[in-house]
């Protein structure tokens, strides 16, 4: 073996390659031999049919929503993914760019720029707003950084709840900034080169066009001498800076493109919404942007794109009880499938959940009739589930409640098992869950979400911090 | 000027309660170097056991105890649920992550929020509780300094929150865990290489800082009354923000933060506008930040090559 490092070395890096086996092998090294851009292209080319291949106004929305995160993501992707820096402010830049847009196309100051004037003003303003915000990155690092930066966004959101009666001393009237918690009504449709968008699918055009941009834009700057220096400062400040890399002058690069790509989307949610409001940009929407980050893998494209799809796509599909069913069981099994070896376990797992649940629903049956009278959410699987799901006709809160707080326990109790017990524990707890969906959750989507987006973020964090498509990274103790 | 020692009054009463959260991050970071964004919620848990153990002996109209043990036993039960909740936190979502990358627990702490913030609004629904302090104990009793009134209320909460806060000191300084703790905040390594049982005492920390923090949310629902799933953020940040001001690692420090939070708080709502408190607050705190981010009374950190 040659020494680690040397020409000899890296020549035969073809045999220290992993190859695939088993059936997918050929089609996985195809998808690998072919070139990121190429990836790409087909990736947009089937997005652009998405609207083609449906006249759901709904469904299309639900498009322009998983755009708006994907380019959310990939901003924040630029701070946190390859700056390092925790920026727990970013939700600001998004509404700030909704606000400024906002400003200057609709009937607040009775402003109507050209929507091309307009945008550039938004990431102009965003990019500076980034700039200052991120003038603290100089001196707080880590945790220090993050509660800062959280700061920035609690006060946004304050700022335009309360900016409605703005008392300046040289005005007689109060001055009416933000529309407080109203918001403003009524902001322009883009009109971009002399071709006017009025509806949803053209915004998702647009969105699409950009993301392009954007995505391409990217993949550029971090192949680039900035993006090193972002990464080379993220891994080790001190030593870059040694090396000459302008480390401040970095992190504020990386807060100003964040910013205006937030700015950005920002302006376009705001003419799709045609409003804005204070609660359109909370934490929840912060917290729900780092889900999607982390869970594609920070600090890589693909996986902040595949993050925003995720996290956008499935709230939607949560929103009726047949489809979120459908979800569930789907999730649950390919969870099952993907990480329960050999296939034999997984049969016989599969096996006693059912087994496990027609024995309970006879004996619930046989001691309190009523604990197996109540209705389904119905949907396609109804019949079938409600003589295997116990459901109570009556106290069906309390006891699903109860039920939540064993499920919790028991998937608890389940990461600290090892082996037959497990697999053991595991069958009640799979009962338990949909237990509790059919029970609680599934008539709840918006709770069902926030659940689901903590849940991820931990085990995310405990299992996999790299996320889904990042690299895992070795840091060293500070 | 009677209604300036009426604003003091309530802002060491508020102080007090953003203390008692501000001690559990301080203590939390000092050995852990982690910032539990969890904390907050934990507080709110504990509002609500507090809340269902009131509700649940006949409610503050009709309660079935007489009203020194019934608040015994709120309080009782609030931080001992509190302080298992922040140990099963630690146990599951932390300690996994012990040597990772310092963003890790930061985010599993930020999904732990809200996963407990989701879980209360499922098991509680969204609306808004109270204690109906007002009929257990009538605001009316209490101390007449001149044309000054505190009421009983408030004086039991700054009364056992100096209570709380002595025997945290005294067990810090005086105890062999004590001793324990403050050699894990300063050298996790060297202390485990002492024969110092690190995990025990991390463990030992979080039920501590949580204890407090179920304490804070008893009396917070006794003073200000209303308990809600959404009451954890809000005095999280705030108890964090006092943590800071302190110098985060430093128990008098975080003590200190506190009463400044509450009094600037209390101030500020009175004097200047209610709207603005909130970003009034923050604003100190970045103010802070920014010039001394070691905060009051803490000491300059060297970095290490």
């Amino acid at each position: 073996m040659p020494r680690i490092g040397t020409d000899e070395w890296v020549e035969q890096q073809e045999l220290r390659t992993e190859y695939y086996t088993g059936l997918t092998a050929p089609a996985r090294r195809a998808f690998d031999r072919v070139g990121p851009g190429p990836r790409f292209f087909a990736f947009l080319g089937i997005c652009a049919l998405f609207p083609f291949l449906t006249d759901s106004p709904f469904l299309i929305r639900v498009g322009v929503n998983v755009l708006l995160f994907a380019l959310l993501a990939l901003g924040l992707n630029i701070v946190v993914g390859w700056a390092g820096l925790l920026d727990l402010g970013y939700v600001a830049f998004y509404g700030f760019g909704a606000y400024t847009y906002a400003w200057v196309s609709s009937g607040q100051f009775d402003i109507h720029l050209p929507t091309e004037l307009a945008i550039l003003i938004v990431v102009t303003a965003s990019a500076l707003l980034g700039l200052l915000l991120g003038l603290p990155s100089w001196r707080l690092v880590g945790d220090y950084l993050a509660i800062t930066t959280l700061f920035f966004a609690q006060i946004f959101v304050e700022l335009t709840t309360n900016l409605d009666r703005l008392q300046l001393p040289w005005m007689d009237e109060p001055l009416d900034l933000t529309g407080g918690p109203n918001g403003i009504p009524g902001i322009d449709r883009m009109q971009i080169l002399g071709i006017e968008l009025p509806g949803v699918r053209d915004y998702f055009f647009l969105l699409l066009i950009v993301f392009a941009l954007v995505v391409i834009g990217l993949y550029y700057v971090n192949e680039s001498r900035t993006g090193r220096g972002w990464r080379a400062s993220r891994e080790d400040p001190l030593a870059a800076e040694l090396m000459t890399t302008p480390v401040n002058r970095l992190k504020l690069l990386a807060f100003a493109m964040g910013a205006a790509i937030a700015g950005l989307s920002g302006s376009i949610f705001a003419a799709v919404q045609t409003g804005v409001f204070p609660q359109n940009f909370e934490v929840v929407l912060l917290i729900m942007i780092y889900a999607a980050l982390i869970l594609g893998g920070a600090g890589s494209i693909s996986g902040a794109i595949l993050g925003a799809i995720i996290v956008a796509s499935v709230p939607e599909i949560l929103r009726t009880p047949e489809n979120a069913r459908f979800l569930f069981y789907a999730a649950a099994i390919a969870v099952l499938v993907a990480t329960m070896r050999p296939w034999q376990r997984l049969a016989v797992v599969v096996g006693a959940v059912v087994a496990f649940g027609v024995v309970v629903y006879q004996l619930v049956a046989l001691a309190w009739p009523e604990g197996v009278e109540g209705e389904t959410a119905g949907g396609r699987f109804s019949g079938l589930l409600g003589s295997w799901m116990v459901i109570p006709a009556e106290n069906q809160e309390l006891i699903g409640n109860i039920a939540f707080v064993l499920l919790v326990a028991g998937v608890l109790a389940l990461t600290q098992l090892r082996g037959d017990a497990r697999v053991m524990l595991l069958v009640p707890t799979l009962y338990l869950a949909s237990f509790v969906w059919e029970n609680r959750l599934i008539a709840q989507p918006s709770v069902t979400r926030q659940l689901l987006f903590g849940a991820i973020l931990v085990a995310m964090m405990t299992r996999r911090p790299h996320g889904l498509l990042g690299t895992p990274r070795v840091e060293n103790p500070v | 000027m009677d209604f300036f020692v009426q604003q003091i009054v309530n802002g060491v009463t508020l102080g007090s309660v953003y203390a008692l959260i501000a001690l559990g991050y301080s203590m939390v970071y000092g050995i852990l170097k982690l910032l539990n964004f969890a904390h907050g919620e934990v507080y709110m848990i504990g509002a609500f056991i507090g809340y269902f153990v009131l509700t649940s002996l006949g409610g503050a109209s009709s309660p079935m105890l007489p009203v020194a043990p019934l608040l015994i036993l709120m309080f009782l039960a609030a931080m001992l649920g509190a302080g298992l909740l922040g140990v099963v936190i630690e146990r599951f979502a932390y300690r996994p992550l012990r040597d990772a990358p310092r963003i890790a627990p930061l985010i599993s702490a930020i999904g732990v929020s809200f996963f407990l913030q989701a879980s209360a609004l499922l098991l509680f629904s969204a609306q808004f509780r109270t204690y109906n302090t007002p009929q257990l104990i009538p605001f009316s009793t209490g101390l007449e300094v001149g044309p000054l009134r505190i009421s009983l209320v408030r004086m039991l909460v700054i009364g056992s929150s100096i209570f709380l806060m002595l025997a945290l000191t005294l067990l810090v300084s005086r105890t062999r865990l004590g001793k324990a703790m403050r050699a894990v905040s300063y050298d996790r390594e060297a202390a485990a290489m002492m024969g110092i049982d690190v995990d025990r005492v991390i463990v030992a920390t979080f039920f501590i800082g949580s204890v407090l923090a179920g304490a804070a949310g008893v009396m917070v629902g006794l003073v200000f009354e209303r308990v809600f799933h959404f009451m954890g953020f809000i005095a999280g940040l705030k108890g964090f923000t006092a943590a800071v001001i302190g110098g985060i690692g430093n128990i008098p420090g975080a003590m200190l933060g506190g009463l400044l939070i509450g009094l600037a708080e209390a101030f500020s709502s009175s004097y200047i506008s209610s709207t603005f408190q909130n970003l009034i607050v923050f604003g100190i705190l970045i103010t802070v930040m920014l010039i001394r981010p070691t905060g009051l009374l803490g000491s300059p950190v060297l970095k290490k090559v």
